[in-house]
Parts: C-alpha cells; sequence; structure tokens
C-alpha cells in the first residue's frame, strides 16, 4: 500500500533488518527505576549511566528536590499557560533572576524546551531576506529555526573558519546576518574556536548566536561555557542554553544584553504559543542553577574525568571522536552501524549505557558510541567503564580478541 | 561569462565528484544521477560558490535539481 507512510519505507527496512539479528532495540530502551546521577537498573540489570548529559549530576542534589516538592505544595503541577497570559509565577521570573546573575547579563528569557529555544529565537531573529551563517554540524532546533524563519541559510563546513569568513563577505549590502555557533558540538565533542569566528562575524557586521547547550556548568572560569572560557562572552548576543543538561531538569533559555530583548516576549511564537514549564521545574532549575555558580570542585573532578576515560579508551585502541578531550563528552568512532549496535548491545550486557548516534544526527555518515561524563562519577566508576569497554570491545569484535 | 563558458567551467567543477564517471548534460540530477549525499552538496556547492564569488543559500538550493537548473542559477547570479 502506497500513502503518506511510503517515504519511511527504507528506515522501516533498515530497523527490521537491524533488529532480525536479534540485538536490542538501542532506541527502545527503558530505565526501570533511577537509582542516582550515574546508576539505573535496565532490562533488572544495574547500569552505570554514561549517556545522560547530566554534567554535574545535579538530578539528586537535595536541595533541588526539596525545592521542586515546595514548589508542588505552593503552585501546584502546572501552569495551563502561556507566558504572556497566566503563565508566568513567581518561579518562573525568579529562574530568570538566576539566569542573569550566573551569565551576568542583563536579560533572560526561558523557553519550555532547549529545542525550542533555538526554535524560537532564531526564527524570530531572521527573518525573510536576512542570512543565517551556519557551521554545517549544528543542531536539529538550529536548523528548524533556519527553515521556520524564511531566511536565506548558509551553512559552512565545520569549524572552518575561512570558509565562514568567504560567506559572510559575499552577503549583499544591507542584509541582515546572524551567525550561529555552538560551544561544544554534541555528536563528536569538539569544542568551536569562537574567539576567531566571532572576531570575523563582528568584523561582517553580523549578530552572534552561540548555543552553549553542552558547556553550561562545567566550561570556562564561571561555568558559563566556551565563549566565557575563551574571553569573548561579552561579544555574544544570545546565548542559548537548556535546563536538560548540567541543570538537570526541563526546559530551556536565551540570555543577551541587546537593550531591545525584551520585545522578543511578544513576538516570539514558540514562546508565545505553547504552555510554561511546571512551577516544580522552574524551582528545582533556579536552585540548580545557582549552586553551578559555586561547583568549581565538581568542575575539576568532572575534566578529569573526562580526560581519565579519554585516556583508558584510547590506549585501548577505539578511534576517539577528538585528539584531546576537549569537553564531557567522548564519542567512539564505530566502523558500522551494525558492529555499532553490536557494541552498544555488549556494553549494555555488561552494565553501562552509553547513547548509540547515526546518521542523519550524526557528520560523515558515521555511526558513534557517545559518552558523557558525570561530575558524580567516581574514579572508580570511570576505570570500571574503562574495563567494560574492553571486554565488550573484545566481545563485539571492535578490538582485539 | 556567457552560459556555454559557464557550462564548462561548471563541468571542470563537477569532475572531481562525478566518481562513477556519469555523462552530464543539463537534465543530470545531482542527487538521483550523481548520487551526491549531504556533505558532497556541502563541498561541491563551496566550489562553485568560490569559482564565481557567489553565494547559493540552501534555499535556493532546492530549487536547483540538475545540472542545467545549476548553469541557469549562477548565470543569474553572476548578474
Amino acid at each position: 500500500m502506497t500513502d503518506l507512510f511510503s517515504k519511511f519505507d527504507p528506515l522501516i527496512q533498515q530497523r527490521e533488518g537491524l533488529l532480525s539479528t536479534g540485538v536490542t532495540d538501542p532506541f527502545g530502551l527503558v530505565m526501570e527505576r533511577v537509582v542516582s546521577p550515574t546508576v539505573a537498573i535496565c532490562n533488572g540489570r544495574e547500569t552505570i549511566l554514561l549517556g545522560t548529559y547530566n554534567y554535574m549530576g545535579m538530578t539528586f542534589d537535595p536541595d533541588v528536590i526539596a525545592a521542586g516538592k515546595q514548589a508542588l505544595d505552593d503552585f501546584g503541577s502546572g501552569t495551563t499557560g502561556s507566558r504572556v497570559f497566566n503563565g508566568t509565577y513567581a518561579g518562573h521570573k525568579a529562574v530568570e533572576e538566576a539566569l542573569k546573575e550566573f551569565y551576568g547579563m542583563d536579560h533572560a528569557m526561558v523557553f519550555s524546551t532547549g529545542y525550542q529555544a533555538n526554535l524560537g529565537i532564531i526564527s524570530t531573529m531572521a527573518g525573510k531576506g536576512d542570512y543565517i551563517v551556519l557551521d554545517i554540524d549544528s543542531h536539529a532546533s538550529i536548523w528548524d529555526g533556519c527553515k521556520m524563519g524564511d531566511a536565506e541559510v548558509v551553512p559552512f563546513r565545520h569549524n572552518d573558519l575561512e570558509a565562514m569568513e568567504k560567506r559572510l563577505k559575499r552577503i549583499p549590502e544591507g542584509a541582515g546576518k546572524l551567525v550561529v555557533l555552538e560551544g561544544v558540538y554534541s555528536m563528536l565533542g569538539d569544542i568551536a574556536p569562537l574567539k576567531e569566528m566571532i572576531a570575523v562575524a563582528k568584523a561582517h557586521g553580523a549578530m552572534v548566536l552561540v548555543d552553549e547547550a553542552h558547556s553550561m556548568g562545567f566550561i570556562g572560569p564561571n561555568g558559563r561555557g566556551v565563549a566565557e572560557d575563551q574571553g569573548v562572552l561579552d561579544q555574544v548576543d544570545f546565548v542559548i542554553g537548556t535546563f536538560s543538561k548540567s541543570v538537570g531538569t526541563v526546559g530551556g533559555f536565551c540570555v543577551s544584553n541587546h537593550p531591545k530583548f525584551e520585545i522578543l516576549r511578544l513576538v516570539c511564537r514558540p514562546y508565545v504559543f505553547t504552555a510554561s514549564l511546571p512551577p516544580s521545574v522552574v524551582a528545582t532549575a533556579a536552585t540548580s542553577i545557582r549552586k553551578l555558580m559555586h561547583g568549581a570542585n565538581k568542575r575539576a573532578h568532572l575534566w578529569e574525568n573526562s580526560r581519565t576515560l579519554h585516556k583508558g579508551l584510547r590506549d585501548l585502541g577505539f578511534q576517539l571522536g577528538t585528539e584531546e578531550p576537549q569537553s564531557a563528552i567522548i564519542s567512539v568512532i564505530m566502523p558500522d552501524l551494525e558492529r555499532g549496535a553490536a557494541m552498544w548491545e555488549a556494553l549494555l550486557k555488561e552494565g553501562l549505557y552509553v547513547n548509540l548516534a547515526r546518521p542523519p544526527a550524526t557528520p560523515a555518515g558515521m555511526t558513534l558510541l557517545r559518552c558523557s561524563l558525570c561530575a558524580e562519577h567516581s574514579a572508580e566508576q570511570v576505570q570500571e567503564i574503562i574495563a567494560r569497554f574492553a571486554r565488550a570491545g573484545k566481545a563485539a569484535g571492535i578490538l582485539p580478541a | 561569462m556567457d552560459r556555454a563558458a559557464t557550462a564548462d567551467r561548471i563541468a571542470e567543477l563537477i569532475a572531481p565528484f562525478n566518481k562513477k564517471g556519469v555523462e552530464i548534460t543539463d537534465a543530470t540530477t545531482f542527487a538521483g544521477d550523481l548520487e551526491f549525499d549531504s556533505l558532497t552538496v556541502m563541498d561541491f556547492v563551496a566550489a562553485i560558490e568560490d569559482e564565481f564569488d557567489i553565494i547559493i543559500s540552501m534555499n535556493q538550493q532546492a530549487e536547483i535539481e540538475n545540472y542545467g537548473q545549476l548553469v541557469d542559477a549562477v548565470v543569474k547570479l553572476k548578474g
């Protein structure tokens, strides 16, 4: 039968082919019980979590949980309304205040997810006739924001400063320009040369948006991200971030110093036409963000974990996404989807969960086992993770037996 | 540069991406005949942009399916 589903037939066949080999469905895992930021029960087995983006381990912080419970009691389970109608509670203003302090910026706007933050800001800022110049490896939410706003979209090769500059130079005189970059690219865990790129963007009169979803909380002296680390945060017009990684809950935001920023609350459709976050979520987020301001020790331990895992996996003979650890993401490159899925399953049987990432989410058609570390992983857990990788690698035929 | 000269130059730029040596006519499609994936498209478009000092935005690329349409688009963008 042919209908609108027919375009998915190749994917359905590929999926059936993969599952017919008897491999566990990598996209159907259920966390039956979550013990801590680093341990859950999956298929009845205690499993170390190494693919959660829970970088700072705030999900079980006692203060964070207490704040959420209090807000449930005081404000109820949900707002049932848009931020511009009945959906702005004291907690929404409080979390925006916490963000302004965290980043040292004048304005903060909270969205219901990180996806909506990119979708909303990009589509609202760059409209028909404007130009968006962006890295080809940008997150799906950035691409979708570009499409929704109807701007002219001009991608350049990943982290290629010269390619970016050439494209900026050719944009017609007088057209509005937005350069969109990410601090950490989540597939390979590599960072962007923001200092150089932002200087070039500014020299060509472009506004700059940087998505710092994967750096908030632990990169930069105050955990403000890669732009802070490279000393150029004051040059960034829009920082996009999320509550669903280091902050440990769900939600998205944009912070900015632009004097006209507040008008976005009235014109940004993904902000206006959706319900605001539940009171318990904004209460947990605000508490977590304020604690992250004082997270220097946890940050240091997370970096230690990242370096140890990177070296351990490289010494075992795995091919990694970066030469040196640049973030809390360590990506292990798999030869193909079949062997990647086999390795993923072998790890799961060892009691280790990582993300299996595949095209089109990955660059250059790669299959990746993406590991994201947590500040709450103990040094012993990291050694255990390396040992499990060694056993699973041999079992799945990725490493020589 | 007239259409014929532009077409010749583009044909030269396609060569390194035309791994199977497909014959190039105005009707040759990039996705179908030449089997360009998204990364190849990016590199190929960059080569064209650099050669002619133009921008072909993704919005414009969406309208270009075959070689003839690309030549027309480049001639138009060069003005």
